[in-house]
């Protein structure tokens, strides 16, 4: 098993035993939202401690009270909330009956938070520097004048701000997502608080600026300060915690050491998160304990499928990208070169993996493949015939081959669309025969049932749908009009990981039943390895290794691929 | 068009106030708005229904006196009753306001979609002369079309029409341009529909929906520009007891009467706010989606 053991983040020795006065006790927390009629628990019977120097995590899907656990402890649960608890204290005061002047004075100098998204995070219209001082000023840790321009200097080094000086009077847009996370984390341990809480300090970034983060906040760590980490994702988890709490509903489902979490774990629903993550271990398996895709076929279509099969092996690539370019105006005027002489051939039946960090052209890649956008250089063919030089008029009745899903489906969908109207909207008999109502009502069941809806959601907007249903429409509707390819932008970038797990196993059924081709772009290296046949490797707009899946990723020539590799971060602790 | 944003700013608070306390409860103050709106439809179309008085009717006996329940809101200086003046004045308010609501919007539908369609000098030159009619007062611009036309119920519904219509044009466009870059666009393109399919089936219901709510709100704030006009004594001319004619007749004797300003003034609020309040219920249901039970 590839067990890895990263040295600064694994140091059994360092971590002191429980003591008797803990920093941090949490006893039968209840946090319910909403007015007295119509009330709402979110966090139900919550107990835990943080002891010094320990970094206990706290893993969850969305909507499993974690963040509000978080909040809470910062005071920070905001209008119409209800906090009860039997115990809450930090270094032994009560902090559940606190005035809001109190937290004030306990926030920022005491327990430090950590938010996910930076850019929200951040004043807009204050330099970074501005802000990292406010937090020092506000708790008076320093006066005003050339040493605290001196200290906030100083914190943005700390945190590993390449040329500090500048940052530090630069606006937070003027910065990259991962140096807008350092700042805030220099915003947080400014007044070098005792606990540390941070709210999924890493999921907007990239997996190379992800590493970087978390090796951060174990320097943090040596520091002989607590730390509250929540997560979605149990490999940064098993990186950095000692303990592990896993949350569902509102409640804790399981706690316990990081060891005992990952190697032994007793429940469940923990089992099934930890089979859900994707990998080069879990290749050709599914990742979730749902049924699989059954394929009803409508009269007529068992033959396309099965010619599919046929002509997989003679040897045409499907489709076809030769040395694509495309330049895009920024707001400065000048031209920037966003996809570079990047060729890739996709064959029939074949999975073709993209990866990539956001802005390596990845998306603008797809787009071309998709005709949705015109290539300034080079060519795309669709089985062998003209598609990016194609008018778009003659496009138009071969759209049918190749569809998409996004990344965002919701977006996708005409909101005041019912579910039954946007996958009939997509079949490709309704242009055929637009009179035979009864049949497409009965396709659009079969399809629903396909990618596993129930087909009495029909009449429902994709409003009402969760996140993981509304992929589930977005696929039915790619495959509606029985495609050849299916470009796949990020599918499971936006869902939980559990869910994540459906909608992968779902793709990979769908490819062996129909026989389609994918065009799979992620940044998950994971996702990719698991569904991919070949991958390519994008940088700055360029390919930079391309190849079979278990080559680029086991056996990496390049360093960028190297490095991206790397960064990935890997479960500590692998159950046999 | 400072109405539009300060009333798109009620609506929010108003969707969100009513989406918590859940979709089927029927806020107060939109019955007391449907009871008032009721109202003044039945006396548009059957004034007489109403009528307590004929509002023609000349009684110099009881000149200016004050509500009562022989006469409930007063008599005018010529004494003729005051409420029945109202009454049968509804039936022209009404129709300025809608008539130069659904002007305003066609003119601006017709503007606003050409420009966000055509991309280039035509987009270019249409927004620039939304623009410069925009910097014109609305009063201003309905002034200019009345003193052109001059004065008459049809000539105020042009001038009002055209006054309000770059305001929604400008509305128009922006809106159909948001349509057009969604994902939802790229996704029918995607699956091979047809740029008019896309057009009707997407582009246009989508945009035209928040217009809908604009419609309602429109129709009360013109009747306050054309009682404006008639105020002016650029609108209907007495005898017609059109609201803004009353408030300008009324106004020599406001001092004695404080009636005849005050009470045409509330029919003209209470017809606005009605149609205000059930045009921002439309668009919680439109906008919100709340799916009544």
């Amino acid at each position: 098993m590839n067990v890895t053991f990263p040295a600064a983040s694994f140091q059994e020795d360092a971590t002191p035993p429980p003591t008797s006065n803990p920093l941090l006790t949490v006893q039968n927390l209840n946090v319910a939202f909403g007015p007295a009629h119509s009330r709402r628990a979110v966090v139900k019977n919550v107990s835990f401690t943080v002891e010094k120097g320990r970094c206990v995590a706290i893993v969850g899907e969305s909507g499993s009270g974690k963040s509000v656990t978080a909040r809470t402890l910062v005071g920070l649960t905001g209008a119409c909330s209800h906090v009860q608890a039997d115990r809450l204290t930090f270094q032994g005061k009560n902090i559940d009956r606190l005035s809001d002047k109190e937290w004030r004075a306990l926030r920022g100098k005491h327990i430090g938070f950590v938010l996910q998204d930076a850019l929200v995070s951040l004043d807009p219209l204050r330099p970074i520097g501005k802000e990292i001082g406010e937090a020092l000023l506000v708790h008076r840790a320093i006066r005003r004048g050339a040493d605290l321009a001196e200290r906030v200097v100083e914190l943005l080094k700390l945190v590993g701000v390449p040329e500090p000086e500048v940052k530090a009077r630069q606006l937070p847009h003027e910065l990259s997502g991962g140096q807008r996370q350092r700042a805030l984390i220099a915003t947080a341990i400014a007044l070098d608080p005792a606990l540390l809480i941070a709210d999924e300090p890493t999921t907007a970034l990239d997996v190379t600026i992800q590493a970087q983060i978390l090796d951060l906040l174990s320097e943090t760590r040596e520091r002989k300060k607590a730390m509250i980490l929540i997560s979605h994702n149990l490999a940064v988890v098993s990186q950095m915690a000692d303990e592990i709490i896993v949350m569902r509903d509102g409640e804790i489902v399981e706690h316990g050491s990081s060891e005992q979490i990952f190697g032994d774990p007793r429940h469940d629903y923990t089992r099934g998160l930890l089979k859900a993550i994707p990998s080069v271990r879990s290749r050709g398996s599914r990742l979730s304990s749902s049924r699989a895709a059954r394929f009803v076929s409508a009269e007529g279509d068992e033959g396309t499928a099965l010619i599919q099969s046929d002509i997989a092996h003679c040897g045409r690539p499907l489709l076809e990208a030769e040395r694509l370019v495309k330049r895009f105006r920024g707001p400065d005027g000048k031209l920037r070169t966003v996809v570079n002489d990047v060729s890739f051939s996709l064959g029939y039946g074949e999975t073709l993996g993209i990866v990539g960090e956001s802005g390596s052209g990845k998306t603008t890649l797809a787009r071309m493949a998709l005709a949705l956008e015109v290539p300034d250089g080079g060519e795309v063919t669709l089985e062998g015939r003209q598609w990016s030089s194609a008018t778009e008029k003659e496009r138009r009745h071969r759209r049918s081959d190749i569809s998409v899903i996004y990344q965002d489906p919701l977006s996708s969908f005409d909101p005041r669309w019912t579910i039954e109207r946007v996958i009939d909207d997509a079949l490709t008999r309704r242009r055929e025969d637009p009179r035979d109502r009864a049949s497409r009502q009965s396709e659009v069941s079969e399809l629903l049932d396909l990618v596993g809806l129930s087909p009495s959601l029909k009449t429902r907007r994709t409003l009402e749908l969760s996140g993981g249903q509304r992929q589930r429409v977005a696929i039915a509707r790619a495959i509606a009009p029985h495609p050849k390819i299916i470009v796949c932008d990020e599918p499971v970038a936006a869902l939980d990981v559990s869910i994540q797990a459906q909608i992968v196993d779902l793709l990979g059924d769908l490819k062996s039943q129909l026989r389609v081709s994918y065009l799979f772009i992620s940044h998950d290296l994971g996702v990719v390895h698991h569904l991919s046949d070949r991958v390519l490797v994008m940088n700055h707009g360029e390919a930079v290794e391309a190849g079979r899946a278990d080559d680029v990723f086991l056996r990496p020539r390049q360093p960028y691929t190297r490095k991206l590799v790397a960064a990935v971060p890997q479960l500590r602790f692998q159950a046999a | 068009m400072s109405v539009a944003t300060s009333s798109a700013g009620n609506a929010k608070a108003f969707t969100t106030a009513t989406v918590t306390t859940g979709a089927g409860n029927f806020p107060v103050s939109l019955y007391i708005a449907t009871v008032v709106v009721a109202f003044f439809l039945i006396a548009a179309i059957a004034p007489k229904l109403l009528q307590t008085h004929d509002p023609l009717e000349l009684d110099l006996m009881s000149s200016l006196k004050g509500p009562s329940l022989t006469h409930w809101l007063g008599t005018d200086q010529s004494g003729r009753d005051l409420y029945s003046r109202i009454v049968a004045g509804t039936g022209q308010s009404l129709s300025i306001g809608l008539g130069a609501t659904a002007l305003s919007l066609a003119i601006a539908l017709m503007l606003g979609v050409t420009a966000a369609l055509s991309s280039g000098w035509i987009d270019n030159v249409l927004s620039r002369f939304f623009d410069a009619l925009l910097a014109l007062p609305t009063l201003f611009l309905a002034l200019l079309f009345v003193s052109l036309l001059g004065t008459s119920v049809s000539t105020l519904i042009v001038a009002v029409g055209l006054g309000t219509s770059p305001g929604y044009a400008r509305m128009v466009r922006v809106q159909v341009l948001r349509v057009k870059a969604t994902g939802y666009v790229e996704a029918a393109k995607a699956l091979g529909h047809s740029p008019r399919g896309i057009l009707f089936k997407h582009v246009l219901p989508n945009a035209i929906s928040p217009l809908a709510t604009m419609f309602t709100l429109g129709v009360g704030q013109a009747i306050i520009w054309a009682s404006g006009l008639s105020f002016l004594g650029l609108g209907v001319a007495p005898p017609s007891s059109e609201w803004g004619a009353l408030l300008n007749a009324g106004r020599n004797y406001v001092i004695y009467a404080w009636w005849l300003e005050v009470m045409p003034g509330i029919a003209i609020a209470a017809f606005a706010l009605s149609v205000t309040v059930i045009g921002e219920y439309v668009q919680q249901r439109f906008e919100g989606r709340i799916e009544l039970p």
